[in-house]
């Protein structure tokens, strides 16, 4: 329908929306590069939604352009844009059975044989047994593949999903992100992914716009994100972090020494925030999963020039393929690490005396400026 | 005893159930009634005359039409405004909203020769030529309060986000409405026309007051009452009562079929 070679990138430029007196989304300005699959993650109520909305064409914005590729379609109502969306209640038309929902689009658009199309849809989504039936007599992920069929059925050039697994039980979302990958990677559509989930976003895009109070806090690969995150919120609602107040004792050649709680910690300065000066207050931030942890007896076995804190364990908790640690330090309470069960360890029991050792170059500094538990709690909410 | 435990709801539904239908089997049983004089209460012997000449009675057909008449039309009224109302009442904001919700029971809770009465005063009082409009009129507005509620539950429930498939997937301003909106508030719209049909074709009261010279069925039934009671009038109602049985058992049908085919085998 429309010539999906050139640029068929979606950009988005000082948008924003307000209702009355309250801002959904803050001006923003977002580009999703074709055949990409680009998530936009936060919590309830971060502007994700409306985002996403704004681009299908059913929200309008308050500023701001959308473009798909050269073409402006700001003005354009929602059934001329060529985009298509996957709701988040699947909102199957309930009239109709499967075979004429999913060809509720070529339709209207005046294709006069859908069959094949419709036939081709429903191999790929793998429900060729059940054209003739109603949405309400298939279970939820036929449902969801229904949704997905019947919006790629018109080749959009950007498919929008607004939480398209929110209602699956965790073993069906598990299996729906790896077919919806493969689904993506098969027709080269770009995909936008709206979710709340931060593993789903992470498993399945290329990129992710993690997004907080109708802003964008941080866009990139899912590895980039986790590995460097630029603020407290994005640091501790994808995974978890440990952060530490410290103070900054010196700044030079490249790394970065803090005190904390008596000890010292080393960083380098290139995972600070540019302003990082001597004197001055950062946020350190360290992975569970980076820190050792080993006796206070065995002290001495810490390889040299590790990053180490003294502590007491206060809980711990068996998952299965690692245990999970809460330690009470001088430099931080209820710091988390999670160790792999590789062999039992003698001595890391409740209450015993430990050291928490890592590599400083795991260690992230960002400004002492914010909220040290934004995103926090939002952590596993659903909408 | 046990016995009787055990299948006490069932001999509770049945009776409940004859107590309903009672009346009906007696017109249709006395539609076969050949009485002796001019009243059919009592059963003399089986005849099929009167079935064989339904109109054989004077003005009882061109009151049964006219009843007919009105209402088709006062539900095709009463059933397109009350339809434009629930929409509007459920999917828009503005603000005399809260007070139109209330004042659409309003007809439903006067008492009905009350209304009667008051609306013969406004037809009198606008110089309104009593007869087949005033009646139309009359029952299009009774009408209505009952289409509302009826379309209305049905839109409420209805799913904001099914109409935003259909704009998302093509569908313009008209054909949403044509093929989504409708096909799902078709059940409530179908609902509250049935009950206009019937609220219409058999009220008496407002008629009675608002007619004029004009007769309807149910006021030909009472003034034949007075002088006698033709068979005919158990053939009109045994007729109609078969008619919307058949209805209901068709929707009945088409509905399991349907729902038979979607099945797997």
């Amino acid at each position: 329908m429309t010539d999906k070679q050139a640029g068929g990138d979606v950009r988005l430029s000082g948008i924003s929306k307000t209702y009355g007196s309250f801002t959904a989304v803050h001006p923003l300005d977002l580009t999703v590069p074709q055949g990409s699959f680009f998530a936009l993650l936060g919590a309830s109520g971060c502007g994700k939604t409306t985002t996403l909305r704004m681009i299908a064409g059913l929200e309008e914005p308050t500023t701001g352009t959308v473009r798909l590729g050269d073409r402006d379609v700001t003005a354009l109502p929602p059934h001329k844009r060529p985009v298509n969306t996957v709701f988040q209640s699947y909102a199957l038309f309930p009239h109709l059975n499967i075979y004429e929902n999913i060809a509720f689009g070529l339709r209207r658009r005046g294709i006069k044989s859908v069959k094949k199309q419709v036939d081709d849809m429903l191999e790929l989504v793998q429900l060729g047994d059940f054209a003739q039936r109603k949405p309400h007599q298939l279970s939820g992920g036929q449902q969801q593949r229904v949704a997905v069929a019947r919006a790629l059925i018109n080749h959009p050039q950007v498919l929008l999903l607004d939480e398209p697994l929110g209602a699956l039980d965790l073993k069906l979302r598990r299996q729906m992100q790896l077919e919806l990958k493969r689904i993506q990677t098969e027709v080269g559509i770009t995909f936008v992914h709206v979710t709340h989930d931060q593993e789903e976003a992470m498993t399945m895009a290329d990129t992710v716009a993690v997004m907080n109070g109708g802003r964008v806090e941080q866009l990139g690969a899912p590895a980039e994100l986790y590995e460097n995150p630029r603020t407290t919120f994005v640091a501790n609602f994808l995974g978890t972090s440990n952060l530490l107040e410290a103070e900054v004792v010196r700044n030079t050649d490249g790394e970065v020494v803090v005190t904390v709680g008596g000890g010292k910690l080393r960083l380098p300065a290139g995972r600070c925030p540019d302003a990082t000066a001597t004197g001055g207050k950062v946020l350190v931030g360290i992975r569970p999963e980076k820190i050792s942890l080993a006796p206070a007896a065995d002290v001495d076995a810490v390889p040299a020039g590790r990053n180490s804190v003294t502590g007491r364990i206060l809980d711990s908790s068996f998952i299965g393929v690692s245990t999970q640690y809460v330690v009470e330090s001088p430099a931080g309470k209820g710091l988390e690490v999670y160790a792999q069960n590789v062999e039992h360890r003698a001595g890391l029991e409740p209450g015993a005396e430990v050291v928490l050792h890592w590599n400083p170059e795991h260690t992230f500094g960002l400004d002492a400026a914010q909220a040290i538990d934004a995103g926090v709690e939002t952590v596993g909410e659903t909408p | 005893m046990q016995w009787l435990r055990r299948n006490l709801v069932v001999i509770a539904g049945l009776l409940t159930l004859a107590y309903l239908i009672l009346p009906n089997i007696i017109v249709m049983v006395f539609s076969f009634n050949k009485p002796a004089g001019r009243f059919n209460y009592a059963w003399r012997e089986f005849s099929t005359d009167a079935w064989r000449d339904p109109c054989g009675v004077a003005d009882l057909c061109g009151s049964l039409t006219l009843s007919l008449q009105i209402a088709l039309w006062a539900t095709i009224g009463a059933t397109v405004l009350g339809a434009m109302i629930a929409f509007a009442l459920v999917r828009y904001r503005f603000r005399v909203r809260g007070t139109i919700n209330s004042l659409i029971f309003l007809p439903m809770a006067m008492p009905e020769v009350v209304m009667a009465a008051s609306l013969l005063t406004l037809f009198l009082n606008l110089g309104a030529e009593l007869g087949f409009w005033t009646i139309l009129i009359a029952h299009t507005m009774f009408c209505l309060s009952f289409v509302v509620v009826a379309v209305k539950a049905r839109v409420m429930s209805m799913d904001p986000r099914l109409e935003e498939a259909a704009r998302d997937l093509y569908a313009g301003p008209v054909q949403t409405f044509l093929r989504v909106t409708l096909p799902i508030a078709a059940p409530g719209i179908a609902a509250g026309a049935m009950l206009a049909f019937a609220l219409s074709f058999d009220d008496f009261i407002i008629t009675n007051f608002n007619s004029g010279n004009t007769v309807t069925f149910p006021m030909f039934v009472w003034g034949s009452a007075q002088r006698g009671t033709p068979v005919q009038i158990n053939v009109i109602g045994t007729a109609m009562f078969a008619l919307a049985v058949l209805i209901v058992a068709g929707g009945q049908i088409v509905t399991n079929r349907r729902r038979k085919r979607a099945l797997p085998q």
